[in-house]
């Protein structure tokens, strides 16, 4: 008998380990398994118990209710008459409306099982890849028009076409796993529940534009997700899919993590590249851009943790099969983070197109206090305060920039009606001027004086003028700083300023 | 990014500079290794010292200002020992929808320090972080090594109850 408790430190942080520590106290037959998160948070801990007709789920499972629930039988047949029963896992609504190819496995198997793994479709990609040449892969990747999920959304096959194009005695595969944005945990989520599809797509990656060293920047706030994903590499080396002679196929390729130092800048890429070199984490001026001169000089592919992640299924299904989902150019299915004041929050993955409305209101079930939703924060903290007046806005890259706004790296973060917007603009500043790296003026100074200005409108000096002077400062910093810490600042900022006006006593 | 006096040199603990040393000859063949050093330093004896600087700086052979440079921009490296326990409570966005702001207030008032300080009986030191990647279950609160969420007041004394 399998009963699955999951791993995931968020479940974790709500009692999970108490809860797999009592259920394996009952002993006989039973068989804990501590899985990656489903990613439907608000019913964590939650456990599955495996049983003929699948995995009957139960949640939110505190540690005291788990006696309970054996002494009614939970281990034996569905208990259904018990509150915390949600029937078969996978019949869920919640989980029947998605669309998970990145998130296949998350929550399904056990991370660091290498049967699970394989029995789940794991190394198909990395398989075939093997079998095509490298520009075969890139032209597949290019095909797929899969976009880079960190935010900025470029094109990842075009920057491998590039990467491979390059001569160079060593190319670097870096993957940049500093998910600083608030709101935003896939990438944390799919390192701690399933590594080995982000080790496989690396590999594929570095097969694709003959890379031979890999890195991932990971951030120290996410100890859980390092200790999984250093385990996970020991793993695949020893068991051929990473190493001097990658499954057999004369490939050389290996990879480590290194642990980032609490910078949010490092979720920049070159700032992520200086880190890497053991320097200040400050942003480069690009050109040159790092597929060119990156790590230490050399060609390098720098892709967040999803976009790597999704190429075993894209090489592994086809290049069509992936460009099926999503609308526009914004092709595939991203994996959208609902949190905040929401009732269901959690990993949504689903095709692009998707409204702003149907995952807040449908998947979230509005706010966690019962009180209207007023504002939703989406793309972290340097994306737009959205008024639930734009709900209908479909969940793609170039709507939102239409719309003054960033899918960024798919988090949403729901606010209720006893928000204050001048109070989170401000704070936008204020993170600004605590996280700039200080290389440029716009960015180092404009956040400072920005949370002055604030201050000064809420106190109701000079309001009308010191509005102007705000909408100044923001257009400075936008076009004057040499990257998006200071660039994107006025995002929030201006977003909150236009939909929510008399917050700022206008 | 942060600007700060340079401490005085601080009393050098014996066999501090040598273990040091160790630790960076050691790490020092890997590629950009400085911050793997720094975190291995800290990690092994709790904080970066000033005096840990130049040799660092000798074993790598790069300039003492660059060390210097490193372990002040990064937030996670220490300049003095932490208390017996860090708690360290999300200030983002997320967490503050759901009361994070109003959290941190109570923290400070009843730990009687702020954030980035010590108690005076070096029992808790109180970090702010941005984020720990708990956003639909928050607020979040790490106390020692063990994240918590859905944080509450009570719930919060209580954790600070069993740091005693």
């Amino acid at each position: 008998m399998k009963v699955y408790v999951p791993r995931d430190s968020a479940a974790r942080s709500v009692g999970a380990d108490e809860v797999a520590e009592r259920i394996a106290a009952v002993g006989g037959e039973v068989e804990v398994v501590r899985n990656g998160s489903r990613g439907m948070l608000w019913l964590e801990p939650l456990v599955e118990v495996e049983t003929a007709e699948g995995r009957v789920g139960y949640g939110p499972v505190a540690p005291e209710d788990v006696d309970g629930l054996v002494a009614a039988g939970m281990l034996e047949s569905a208990v259904r008459d018990i509150g915390a029963y949600l029937g078969l896992v996978d019949e869920l609504p919640w989980m029947k409306r998605q669309q998970r190819l990145t998130f296949a496995r998350v929550g399904v198997t056990d991370p660091l099982s290498v049967e699970d793994y394989t029995s789940y479709g794991g190394l198909r990609g990395l398989r075939q890849a093997l079998t095509w040449t490298p520009a075969e892969i890139v032209e597949t990747v290019v095909d797929s028009g899969l976009r880079g999920r960190g935010g900025a959304g470029f094109p990842t096959g075009i920057k491998w076409r590039t990467v491979l194009g390059a001569e160079s005695d060593v190319k670097f595969v870096c993957c940049n796993a500093d998910e600083g944005d608030s709101g935003t945990f896939a990438d944390r989520m799919l390192i701690e529940g399933d590594p080995f599809t982000l080790i496989e797509g690396m590999t594929i990656a570095a097969f694709a534009v003959g890379a031979s060293e890999g890195y991932v920047y990971l951030r120290s706030e996410y100890p859980d997700a390092v200790a999984t994903l250093r385990a996970a590499i020991d793993i695949a080396r020893s068991q051929g899919w990473l190493g001097d002679n990658v499954l057999g196929s004369g490939f050389a390729f290996d990879l480590q993590v290194r642990v980032g130092a609490g910078a949010y800048i490092c979720g920049e890429e070159t700032s992520m590249l200086e880190s890497l070199e053991g320097k200040r984490g400050q942003v480069r001026a690009k050109p040159p851009i790092p597929a060119l001169e990156g790590l230490f000089g050399r060609p390098t592919v720098v892709n967040n943790v999803l976009s790597l992640a999704t190429v075993p299924v894209i090489v592994a299904e086809g290049a069509e099969a992936y460009a099926a989902y999503g609308t526009g150019r914004s092709l595939g299915t991203s994996v959208f983070q609902l949190g905040g004041n929401v009732a269901r929050g959690g990993i949504v993955e689903t095709a692009f197109g998707i409204t702003l409305g149907e995952l807040v209101n449908d998947f979230g079930g509005g706010t966690s206090s019962g009180r209207p939703v007023r504002a939703v924060q989406v793309g972290g903290p340097l994306g737009a305060y959205l008024p639930v007046e734009q709900f209908d806005l479909p969940m793609d890259y170039e709507a939102f920039a239409a719309a003054g706004a960033m899918v960024g790296h798919g988090g949403i973060v729901v606010f209720d009606e006893t928000v204050d917007m001048a109070a989170m603009a401000r704070f936008a500043f204020e993170f600004c001027a605590a996280e700039s790296c200080g290389k440029c003026t716009p960015c180092r100074v404009g956040a400072v004086r920005g949370v002055e200005t604030i201050d000064r409108i809420v106190a109701g000096e000079d309001r009308r003028k010191n509005l102007v002077l705000l909408d100044d400062l923001c257009e400075l910093m936008t076009d004057g700083s040499l990257f998006a810490m200071g660039g994107l600042t006025p995002m929030p900022v201006q977003s909150a300023v236009r939909h929510f006006r008399k917050d700022f006593g206008a | 990014m942060t600007s700060e006096v340079v401490a005085a040199a601080s009393v050098p603990v014996p066999g501090r500079a040598r273990r040091v040393r160790e630790i960076a000859t050691e790490l020092q063949g890997l590629r950009g290794s400085l911050i793997p050093i720094l975190h291995a330093v800290q990690e092994e004896l709790e904080y970066v010292d000033q005096a840990d600087i130049p040799v660092v700086a000798d074993v790598l052979n790069i300039a003492v200002a660059e060390v210097h440079g490193v372990v002040t921009f990064y937030k996670d490296f220490r300049r003095a020992p932490a208390g017996r326990t860090t708690v360290a409570i999300c200030q983002a966005e997320a967490c503050r929808s759901v009361g994070a702001a109003d959290l941190a207030e109570h923290a400070q008032r009843s730990i009687g320090c702020k954030f980035g300080e010590t108690t005076d009986d070096g029992r808790i030191t109180l970090d702010e972080v941005f984020c720990f990647g708990n956003c639909a279950l928050g607020p979040a609160v790490q106390v020692g090594e063990k994240l918590h969420g859905r944080v509450t007041r009570a719930r919060l004394d209580a954790l600070l109850g069993e740091a005693r």
